[in-house]
């Protein structure tokens, strides 16, 4: 037999496939994996240290820069958890701007993950197909907030803007628009040959283990728990749509890609049921200038395109938190990764990493 | 309805916690708990404050026990409260359907705990993170290590006394 000798590999922090600063250090031997390391904490920007001195307001726009694929969920997290410690019922127009935003933004996160996905293993044109898509939501997210990714969009009891003249009429338009997009992206991807046997089979974990790792999204669901907070755990108005929980039971790549691919169908199905309820109304609940929370504590979760969002607060009542932490999806899931590459072939560590679907931004905190 | 009756008003979660209270004090100690209570800031999130020498059994209990059965660890992180430190574990059971709050006061100028690593793996890197951040030390934990900061990082910023260290100044 031929005697190979192990070797020391460096991926990143500077990597295309991270999309991010992310490292990982791996010993191989020849193609295969004998131990992964990740190294993290390039981006780590110190969010809650900051927060501690700044009133809860000024905190929005940094927890943009958390997730930044989807920031309009991280924006909700933060106002969710001061809004269930000051008991502030958000008006109903608010909600509908805020769930419409978060679907959109569930769906344009999504695309970003198919099309750099794809481009990581190797095919190239799907990513301009979704970042055509996902340019479209980018675009009635300006029109609703002013910026592109960075939206400081939510604030607490409503939200900053209301919608302009015609963009709801906008965002229904969009949704039969994007299923059709959607059924290209199936006959173009699933069920290509090559790509099926990238996926398939790959990265496989069980429901215990997915449990054990605290794993949560679609990286959960892809072991067959159904598991979403928006309806396990309602909160805002998800209670009043109709809409499904996708899952898979094979816990491998190609499970998460279903279960990613079936979700935006889903968002889709939330967004064309909110623009025909969206009611007229004020966008902003009755406020006090300062907002200060009362004394005590409170941690609250919610369903980010990546997992479950969390964001604890403890208060003194001031009007800055005494501390502020966020559950940050992407950290918690990327635990499992060096369980899952121990003794896989080189060829599969992109396949692996990409198929968790991590914002570095989010990761670092 | 007053605000206040609204206050006294026992909480939907009552009996779930006073299950998971009656199951901790049978099989771990009738003195385990410190503290029990329904968070109302918290969406009336059971709660309960263990002390450190039985932080370890009662999380054990909360994760084996086959009615409880908390299989999922959603959160885990430490908070400097200037008179202590203190742990906050958030554990859903899927099982009972209902989420529990874990909390255990360390004495700040030595916070040592338990690792939870062995019942949850979930709980390494959060863990490693409350050690790079706060400075607590996590017994048993396979690789407790500075996660974000870099490894020569002088103290703990998210301490309230932290001081900045900067060799330039």
């Amino acid at each position: 037999m031929l005697r190979t000798e192990e070797m020391l590999l460096n991926v990143g922090p500077q990597h295309p496939s991270t999309h991010g600063v992310f490292r990982l250090v791996i010993k191989i031997d020849g193609e295969i994996i004998k131990e992964a390391t990740p190294v993290i904490g390039y981006l780590h920007r110190g969010t809650e240290k900051l927060a501690e001195n700044l009133q809860y307001t000024q905190i929005i726009p940094y927890t943009d820069r958390l997730d930044y694929l989807a920031a309009m969920t991280n924006n909700y997290v933060l106002c969710h958890a001061v809004e269930t410690m000051m008991a502030i019922e958000v008006p109903d127009r608010a909600e509908y701007l805020r769930v419409i935003a978060m679907e959109l933004g569930r769906v344009a996160s999504h695309l970003v993950w198919w099309g750099t996905y794809l481009l990581d293993i190797g095919a190239t044109s799907p990513f301009l197909y979704a970042f055509r898509e996902r340019e479209m939501i980018v675009n009635l997210l300006t029109e609703l907030s002013g910026a592109r990714l960075t939206f400081n969009y939510m604030r607490v009891g409503g939200v900053k803007w209301d919608a302009p003249e015609g963009w709801i009429e906008k965002v229904a338009e969009f949704v039969p628009y994007m299923r059709e997009q959607l059924a290209g992206y199936h006959e173009l991807v699933t069920g290509n040959e090559i790509f099926v046997n990238r996926v398939k089979g790959v990265g496989i974990y069980t429901k215990e283990e997915a449990l054990q790792y605290s794993l949560s999204g679609a990286n959960l669901r892809c072991t067959g728990v159904k598991w979403d907070l928006r309806k396990n755990e309602p909160y805002s108005i998800y209670d009043r749509f109709t809409f499904d929980v996708p899952t898979r039971e094979e816990g491998d790549a190609f499970s998460r890609y279903h279960c990613r691919m079936e979700e935006i169908e889903e968002s889709l199905k939330i967004l064309e049921q909110a623009v025909v309820q969206f009611p007229e109304g004020p966008i902003l609940a009755k406020v006090p200038k300062i907002i200060k929370v009362p004394k005590g504590e409170a941690f609250v979760r919610i369903e980010s395109p990546r997992g479950e969002i969390g964001c604890y607060i403890a208060s003194e009542g001031k009007k800055e938190p005494y501390r502020l932490k966020f559950r940050r999806p992407s950290f918690y899931n990327l635990q499992i990764l060096p369980k899952l590459l121990e003794g896989e072939n080189m060829a599969n560590l992109i396949t692996i990493l990409g198929a968790i679907d991590i914002v570095l931004g989010e990761v670092d905190g | 309805m007053t605000e206040d009756a609204t206050k006294n008003e026992p909480s939907p979660n009552q009996p779930k916690l006073n299950q998971i209270v009656s199951a901790i004090e049978s099989h771990v100690g009738q003195d385990a708990l410190i503290d029990h209570y329904i968070n109302k800031l918290s969406k009336d999130v059971p709660t309960i404050v263990a002390n450190p020498n039985t932080y370890y059994s009662i999380a054990k209990l909360l994760r084996y026990d086959e009615q409880l059965n908390f299989a999922y660890l959603s959160e885990l992180h430490g908070t400097d409260f200037e008179t202590h430190m203190e742990i906050y574990v958030h554990l859903h059971s899927f099982n009972m359907n209902q989420s529990v709050a874990l909390k255990v006061k360390l004495d700040r100028a030595a916070p040592v705990i338990p690792s939870l690593v062995p019942l949850w793996p979930g709980a390494n890197w959060p863990e490693c993170e409350a050690y790079d951040l706060l400075g607590i030390d996590f017994r048993e934990h396979p690789d407790l290590k500075r996660i974000l900061l870099g490894d020569d990082w002088k103290g703990y910023p998210l301490r309230k006394d932290y001081q900045p260290y900067d060799v330039e100044v």
